[in-house]
C-alpha cells in the first residue's frame, strides 16, 4: 500500500516550535505567546490537542500544591529532596515550588476546579511522609477543555497527528527546529525553529504490562518516549535514567490504586490480613520497594482496603474515581465482580517506564527550563525534575515558554542542513518502501518483553549486560520494519524511539553501582546505597555517535537538611509491635 | 515472509443505527489519542480499525449521538 501513496514534503518556519500538546505544551505555548503576542507559535501534537497527552480525561487532583498556610516552598524542596533520596537540583525544584500557588491560582482564573472549604480555602489534604500538598479536583474531566479555549483564545497555532521524530541541529549544535510526518497522509514535515520544546510526556510504552496487552499501560500509549529519542539524538543531556518509573496499580487494569483520592477518606495499602504494611502511600521508590516486599511476601498480594468506609465515603470515591484520569475503572471492576463496599481490590506493580513527573528519569533542565543543547527547553513528565506531576508540567510549561519567547528575541533563524533533512526523510519513509518485512506491533512485543525479562528491578549486572546484546540484535530488525500505511508507520517510528530508551535505561543502570531509590534502582550485586561514590546524578549523552554515561555533581542545596530527615523516607514500613511514639513520625519544619 | 490474519476482538463497539457518520461526524476519529478508530466510507460508519486502545473513553464521552461503548480489552477482563 505504501507504492499508492503519494508522499510530499512542506517545510514551514515559525518562531517558537512546541512537541507535544498535552499538558506542559499547552502551557508552554499560551506562555510563549503571551510574553510576545507577535511571536509565531505552533503546537505540534501527535494525536489531538483536544483529548491528547496524561490528562487526556481530566485529572483527580494536584499531587504537590505548595499553597500558603498548608505548605512553604523550603517545605516541599526538602520533602522531594528527601523523597529522590538526596539526588536533586534544588533549583529546579525551587522554581516550581514557588510558582505551584501562583499556577493554581491562573487555573483557577481560567476556569478549572479545585476543592474548597466552606470558607473558600483550598481543601488540602495529606498523603505526603512530612507534608500537606494534596488538592482534589473533583471535577478536573474538564482541564483540557480549558486548555484548548486558552489556546484558542491566545492564537497559537496547531497542528495535530504530527508525530515529531527527529531534531535539527545547527552546525554550531544549536537547535534549528524538528521535523515530522503525518500519521494519516504520511507527508514529511520540515519545521524550522527558533526555539524548540518538548514537551512529549513520559516514555510509557517500554516496558510490557503483565496482561501482555501492548496499549495498557499506565501512561497514555501515544506517550512512547519520542521526546527522549529527540533530545538524546539531538545531543541533549538526559539524566536519573536508571531511576526508573513503577507505581502501584489495580491489578490487570492501569488505573493508580489512588492513594491521593482515597487515603485522606479513609482508605489505605493492606496486605492480604487486611492490614496496613506502611504508613505513607505517597508514591516514592522507598515506597514501591515496601510495596514490593508485601507482594511477595507470604503476606502478598497487596489490596487496596476501603470496605471499611461507610457507604456515604465509598459514593464519593466512587464518583471522583470513575468519572475522572481513569474512567473505565467502574467498568473494569463491574467486569470482575468488585464492589469496594465488599472487597478489598487486588493490586500489583506496573510495567517500568521513564517518567519524571512520577520518578526522576527525564531530559536534563535548569531551573529555566533550558536543556544543554541551545535553545532547546523541556517541560512535563519529559523533563528531569522529579516527582513533577501535572502542576509540575504547567509550571515547567509556563517557564519554557517565557525562557523560549526571551531567547527568540536575540537569536536569529539557525540554517538548517540539508543532509539532516534528507537522512531523516529517508528513515521515516523506508518501512513505507518494505512491502516484505517485519510487522512493528510484533517487533515491538519482542522488545518490550526483553525489557521486562531484564530491565526490571530487582537489576542485576549479568542480565542488563545479555538485555542490551538482545536489544542490539532488535535494533538489526528496526531495519526491517514494514509499514502498509501512515498509521502502521507512526508505531513502526515509534518503535525506534522506544529501543533508544530501552539502551538508555539498560545503560545508564549498569553504570550506576549502588542501590538507590528502593525499588526504581535496587541492584542486587550493590545492594547498598554508597553516597562516598555514587552522590551524583547519572548523565546519558550521544557522543560521536555512541552513548555515554557520566557522572554530574548534585549542585549544592539551597535548603539545607537535617540529619533525622535525611531518613525519613526510609523508614516507612509499620512494624506491628512497634512502641505508640514510634520514630517513624518525622515531622519536618517549615523554616 | 509469510504472515497470518489473527482474529482479535476488539474494545471499541459502534451502534451503526445511532452513528452519524454518514452525516460528516468524525468526533470519535478525531479524538483518539492512539488513531485507531476510521469512518468506512462504504457504510458511513466509524469503526476501530487497530487493536491498540487505552480504554481512556474520549470517543465514548464526546460522541454526540451515544454511538461509541468502550470495553475493557478482552486480556485484562
Amino acid at each position: 500500500m505504501g507504492a499508492c501513496l503519494t508522499l510530499q514534503t512542506h517545510t514551514r518556519t515559525v518562531d517558537v516550535l512546541v512537541i507535544g500538546g498535552g499538558t506542559a505544551g499547552p502551557m508552554a505555548a499560551v506562555k510563549a505567546k503571551e510574553a510576545n503576542p507577535e511571536l509565531n507559535v505552533l503546537l505540534l501534537e501527535k494525536a489531538n490537542v483536544k483529548r491528547s497527552g496524561a490528562i487526556s480525561m481530566g485529572m483527580d487532583g494536584l499531587n504537590n500544591a505548595v499553597i500558603p498556610g498548608h505548605a512553604t516552598p523550603e517545605q516541599y524542596v526538602k520533602e522531594i529532596t528527601i523523597a529522590n533520596d538526596g539526588i536533586v537540583n534544588q533549583k529546579t525544584v525551587m522554581a516550581y515550588a514557588r510558582n505551584s500557588f501562583p499556577m493554581i491560582e491562573e487555573l483557577d482564573s481560567w476556569g478549572v476546579k479545585f476543592e474548597k472549604d466552606e470558607t473558600g480555602d483550598y481543601a488540602v489534604r495529606k498523603v505526603h511522609h512530612m507534608g500537606t500538598y494534596v488538592l482534589p479536583m473533583p471535577e478536573g474531566h474538564d482541564i483540557k477543555r480549558v486548555l484548548y479555549r486558552r489556546l484558542k483564545r491566545v492564537r497559537v497555532d496547531i497542528t495535530n497527528r504530527l508525530v515529531a521524530t527527529r531534531l535539527l541541529t545547527a552546525p554550531d549544535g544549536c537547535i534549528a527546529g524538528a521535523m515530522a510526518f503525518d500519521c494519516r497522509t504520511g507527508d514529511f514535515h520540515v519545521i524550522r525553529a527558533k526555539t524548540v520544546i518538548l514537551a512529549t510526556g513520559a516514555a510509557g510504552r517500554l516496558g510490557l504490562p503483565a496482561s501482555g496487552y501492548l496499549f495498557g499501560t499506565y501512561e497514555n500509549p501515544t506517550n512512547a518516549g519520542d521526546g527522549y529519542s529527540m533530545a538524546y539524538h539531538a545531543g541533549a543531556e538526559l539524566s536519573g535514567i536508571e531511576c526508573f518509573q513503577i507505581n502501584p496499580l489495580i491489578k490487570d487494569y492501569n488505573g493508580p490504586a489512588c492513594a491521593y483520592v482515597t487515603g485522606p477518606l479513609g482508605g489505605y495499602t493492606a496486605n492480604n490480613q487486611g492490614e496496613r504494611f506502611i504508613e505513607c502511600d505517597y508514591w516514592s521508590g522507598q515506597m514501591m520497594m515496601e510495596f514490593y516486599r508485601e507482594l511477595e511476601s507470604g503476606n502478598g498480594p497487596v489490596f487496596l482496603k476501603l470496605n471499611h468506609l461507610a457507604e456515604e465515603t465509598i459514593n464519593t470515591i466512587e464518583n471522583i474515581l470513575h468519572t475522572n484520569e481513569r474512567p473505565s475503572r467502574g467498568r473494569f471492576h463491574e467486569g470482575r465482580g468488585t464492589d469496594y463496599r465488599q472487597q478489598m481490590v487486588e493490586m500489583h506493580i506496573s510495567e517500568i517506564g521513564l517518567c519524571s513527573g512520577h520518578s526522576a528519569s527525564g531530559v536534563w533542565v535548569n531551573e529555566h527550563a533550558e536543556t544543554t543543547v541551545s535553545g532547546l527547553y523541556a517541560a512535563g513528565d519529559l523533563a528531569c525534575v522529579p516527582h513533577n506531576y501535572m502542576l509540575g508540567a504547567f509550571v515547567y510549561g509556563k517557564i519554557a515558554g517565557e525562557s523560549a519567547a526571551a531567547y527568540c528575541a536575540q537569536t536569529p533563524l539557525a540554517e538548517i542542513d540539508q543532509a539532516q533533512v534528507e537522512l531523516e526523510r529517508t528513515r521515516v519513509w523506508a518501512p513505507l518502501s518494505r512491502p516484505d518485512g517485519l510487522p512493528p506491533l510484533q517487533v515491538e512485543y519482542k522488545l518490550r518483553r526483553m525489557v521486562n525479562d531484564y530491565l526490571q528491578p530487582p537489576k542485576v549486572t549479568r542480565k542488563m549486560e545479555i538485555g542490551l546484546a538482545r536489544f542490539a540484535d532488535i535494533g538489526q530488525d528496526l531495519e526491517h520494519l514494514s509499514a502498509r500505511d501512515p498509521h502502521e508507520l507512526m508505531r513502526a517510528l515509534e518503535l525506534h524511539a522506544i529501543h533508544d530508551c530501552a539502551q538508555m535505561a539498560a545503560r545508564a543502570s549498569l553504570f550506576r553501582k549502588e542501590s538507590r531509590w528502593g525499588l526504581y534502582h535496587h541492584r542486587v550485586d550493590y545492594p547498598d546505597t554508597n553516597d562516598d561514590e555514587w552522590f551524583v546524578h547519572v548523565q546519558v549523552k550521544k557522543i560521536d555517535d555512541a552513548m555515554h554515561c557520566f557522572k554530574r555533581p548534585v549542585e549544592p542545596y539551597i535548603v539545607n537538611l537535617k540529619e533525622l530527615e535525611k531518613t525519613a523516607y526510609q523508614r516507612m514500613r509499620i512494624f506491628k509491635d512497634a512502641p505508640a511514639d514510634s520514630p517513624n513520625q518525622v515531622g519536618i519544619e517549615s523554616n | 515472509m509469510p504472515t497470518a490474519f489473527t482474529v482479535t476482538s476488539l474494545p471499541v463497539r459502534i451502534d451503526e443505527t445511532l452513528c452519524i457518520a454518514n452525516k460528516g461526524c468524525t468526533v470519535c476519529v478525531d479524538v483518539c489519542p492512539l488513531d485507531v478508530l476510521a469512518i468506512d466510507f462504504d457504510k458511513g460508519k466509524a469503526y476501530m480499525k487497530f487493536d491498540e486502545c487505552w480504554y481512556c473513553m474520549p470517543c465514548e464521552k464526546d460522541c454526540p449521538t451515544g454511538a461509541v461503548t468502550v470495553d475493557i480489552p478482552y486480556l485484562l477482563r
